[in-house]
């Protein structure tokens, strides 16, 4: 009898585990914002051509942001389609990890959401023998402000409005500063309810770099992974702050732009001092990256972006992340298949799979220099 | 429970003079297999222990903060400054709710299993009460986050009209219900079938002859149990609510999931705020540096050093109570 029990719920504990099993994968299926299945047909038609395989071999394991994950999966796809008998991994964990991984020497790059810190290019000293770790930019994105407001189709807001929003100065959505931005639009008195990541990530940090760039005394935080402000509600992942936007009235937030896109969630257009508000797009990313300069030195290609530009179409809050590898010293069993891989992933084709997918394109003179340097590396 | 003896071996019947009997050397082998597993536990534990110390003390030799009392996680950071006080309260505050929420209505639902529910209904409802614990917890938590805290919103406004005046449930922040109050909902459900089936066990081992001699006293059913089955069952549910404070306390997922965390401590547990030890180190794990991840494994020692004085001070109880009830822990 109770041998019998057992076995029955053993069996029963097995559907539960099936069904719940199938939920996450709907969870994730629903998280995975890229049309991965179009765009990897898009992509793989200029494939061959375009990748040159000469020396790349074996295996080449990388790691890091997954801000940038699904750009990587895409021309992982496409470059292990034309290069046969080569294999990238790209392991999408967080730009911290990557750094770490990529500081042990055990991956040929890493991808991260910011530049390497001084301490952390001193400690990769000691895995690339002879050179130090650089940054070369190479996906672009723009975050997208979601909103969620009973009858309110367009919001315009400017850099300050949202400082003040996200600092808990602005606590409804009919506030005198919204409206004045805002002719015509008739706007609820619901509170405003401001989402943020609840775990440490580049985005939260990225666009505390445009408020502190822009927001002047409204938003008084330094930039950093941490969200700073005291007030507001935390949620974790960008998947998890984009579904409190779409579930609650009243609500704002920030995510990549493909998060926006996959649940429908109305984005902010940015008042940025052009002529018209600008829509969060991909294109519009990548004319806001254009302003960037160069700040690295050397071959560090680290990117100094123009949060203040005026540009018309600039989207300035964006997010650029970078590939992580050593200009000297790289391991001579990786090196060969690294600069194919990023030499594929700079050029014009590789850069076309990113305006596809809603990220947006490195400009391209920096593409160009990125180029330059990956073909410089040893 | 139960411990069989050893003396049950003595009297099994002689082994059979059989020509594949193994002998001293299938002996010999069994007991160095098995003194093996015990010693290399020793080993595995010794050596987590010894690792986590460690790491443990390079992080707090650097903290610039006081990592007593810093309401603050900023270990990544140069200089790091990190504190455990918001992450104790919260893992404390939420397990407290948790406990107060469940452990009533495990032992309501383990009694009615073993003596209310006709046998028909008894099986399966002790079979979906278990069925509780095989949902893995991202499932609670994303379950609690899309469903339970937009239910909730309507509870919170009615706690805050009608209780607000406690302090404790007055409701001071806009927000929806991603509060520790919530949290505090969500574990209880998940140590609920833990609660549940470990009581009931302990209830059905009330012996017949107590309850049938309160029933010859002309107790009714509820005398019985309040006399016979509480008083012989009551360190069994003080240690199924320790295995479901273990639970409780050590939750990530879902907590992670539900919380919205903050670096404040807050006594209106109906405000979005606070964290929890396992909520922080996940939340903050990914974007760590080395650095980082050693404080965050002082963190976890903490929560180590939570569970084993809450788990000894259960032992504690229970042996003082040993003397006046059957089961023994």
């Amino acid at each position: 009898m109770k041998l019998q029990r057992k076995n029955m719920l053993r069996a029963s504990a097995l559907g539960a585990l099936v069904v719940s099993g199938a939920l996450v994968l709907t969870a994730c299926g629903s998280d995975d914002n890229t049309k991965t299945g179009d765009g990897a047909t898009k992509a793989a038609a200029p494939a061959a051509g375009d990748i040159k395989c000469e020396g790349a071999k074996g295996k080449l394991l990388a790691s890091g942001s997954s801000a940038q994950k699904n750009a990587v999966d895409l021309w992982v796809k496409n470059y292990m389609a034309a290069c046969s008998g080569v294999e990238v991994n790209y392991k999408s964990s967080s730009s911290g990890e990557g750094i770490v991984a990529f500081n042990q020497g055990t991956v040929g790059f890493a991808g991260s959401d910011s530049a390497l810190k001084p301490e952390q290019v001193e400690e990769s000293k000691k895995i690339c023998t002879g050179g130090q770790g650089i940054d070369l930019p190479m996906v672009g994105g723009p975050i997208a402000l979601g909103f969620n407001v009973a009858g309110v189709d367009k919001l315009n807001l400017d850099a300050a409005t949202i400082a003040n929003i996200f600092n808990d100065k602005i606590k409804k959505w009919d506030d005198e500063a919204i409206k004045k931005l805002n002719p015509g639009v008739t706007l609820p008195s619901t509170a405003i309810q401001h989402f943020h990541r609840s775990e440490d990530s580049g985005t939260t940090e990225n666009l505390g770099k445009y408020l502190k760039a822009t927001a002047g005394d409204a938003w008084p935080y330094e930039a950093a992974k941490k969200w700073p402000a005291p007030g507001g509600l935390g949620a974790s992942g960008s998947s998890g702050v984009a579904t409190q936007v779409k579930q609650v009235d009243g609500a704002i937030g920030y995510f990549e732009l493909s998060y926006a896109s996959a649940q429908g969630i109305k984005t902010v257009d940015l008042n940025t001092g052009a002529a018209a508000p600008v829509k969060a797009t991909g294109e519009n990313a990548s004319k806001a990256i254009a302003a960037a300069k160069i700040a690295g030195t050397g071959s560090d290609l680290a990117l100094k972006l123009d949060y203040t530009t005026k540009a018309e179409g600039a989207y300035p809050i964006v997010l650029v992340t970078y590939e992580v590898v050593c200009d000297k010293g790289n391991k001579a069993e990786t090196l060969p298949t690294v600069k194919s891989f990023l030499n594929y992933t700079a050029s014009d084709a590789g850069q076309k799979v990113l305006l596809e997918n809603g990220y947006a394109p490195i400009p391209a003179e920096i593409n160009a220099k990125v180029r330059e340097v990956v073909n410089s590396l040893s | 429970m139960a411990s069989t003896t050893p003396t049950q071996i003595d009297t099994a019947p002689p082994v059979s003079t059989s020509k594949r009997s193994t002998g001293r050397a299938g002996d010999k082998i069994f007991a160095g297999l098995s003194k093996g597993s015990g010693i290399l536990l020793l080993v595995i534990m010794a050596s987590i222990a010894v690792f986590l110390t460690y790491r443990a003390s390079i992080a707090l030799s650097k903290n610039e903060g006081n990592f007593l009392t810093t309401f603050d996680w900023n270990a990544s950071a140069n200089p790091p400054v990190f504190g455990i006080a918001v992450l104790l309260f919260g893992t404390v505050v939420s397990s407290i709710i948790a406990m107060v929420i469940a452990v009533p209505i495990a032992v309501g639902i383990a009694l009615f299993i073993s003596h209310y529910a006709p046998r028909r209904l008894a099986a399966p409802i002790a079979y979906v009460v278990d069925l509780l614990a095989a949902v893995p917890s991202i499932i609670y938590g994303i379950w609690g986050a899309l469903f339970l805290v937009p239910q909730l919103a309507g509870l919170n406004l009615w706690l805050d009209e009608y209780l607000g005046w406690t302090y404790v449930f007055d409701k001071t922040q806009v927000g929806v219900a991603r509060s520790l109050f919530t949290v505090g909902i969500l574990l209880a459900i998940m140590i609920l079938p833990i609660v549940t089936s470990v009581s009931r066990e302990v209830f059905l081992q009330v012996p017949r002859m107590n309850e049938e001699a309160a029933l010859a006293l002309g107790a009714t059913r509820w005398e019985v149990i309040r006399m016979s089955v509480l008083p012989f069952g009551r360190s069994g549910v003080i240690s199924a609510s320790m295995l479901g404070l273990g639970r409780a306390l050590g939750e990530t997922m879902a907590v992670a999931t539900v919380l919205s965390p903050s670096f404040l401590i807050s006594g209106h547990i109906l405000d979005p705020g606070g964290g929890t030890f396992a909520q922080n180190i996940a939340a903050k794990f990914d974007e760590a540096n080395e650095f980082g991840r050693d404080a965050l494994i002082a963190s976890g020692l903490v929560l180590f050093l939570l569970t084993l004085l809450v788990n000894g001070a259960a032992r504690l109880i229970i042996a003082r109570r040993k003397d006046f009830s059957g089961a023994n822990a």
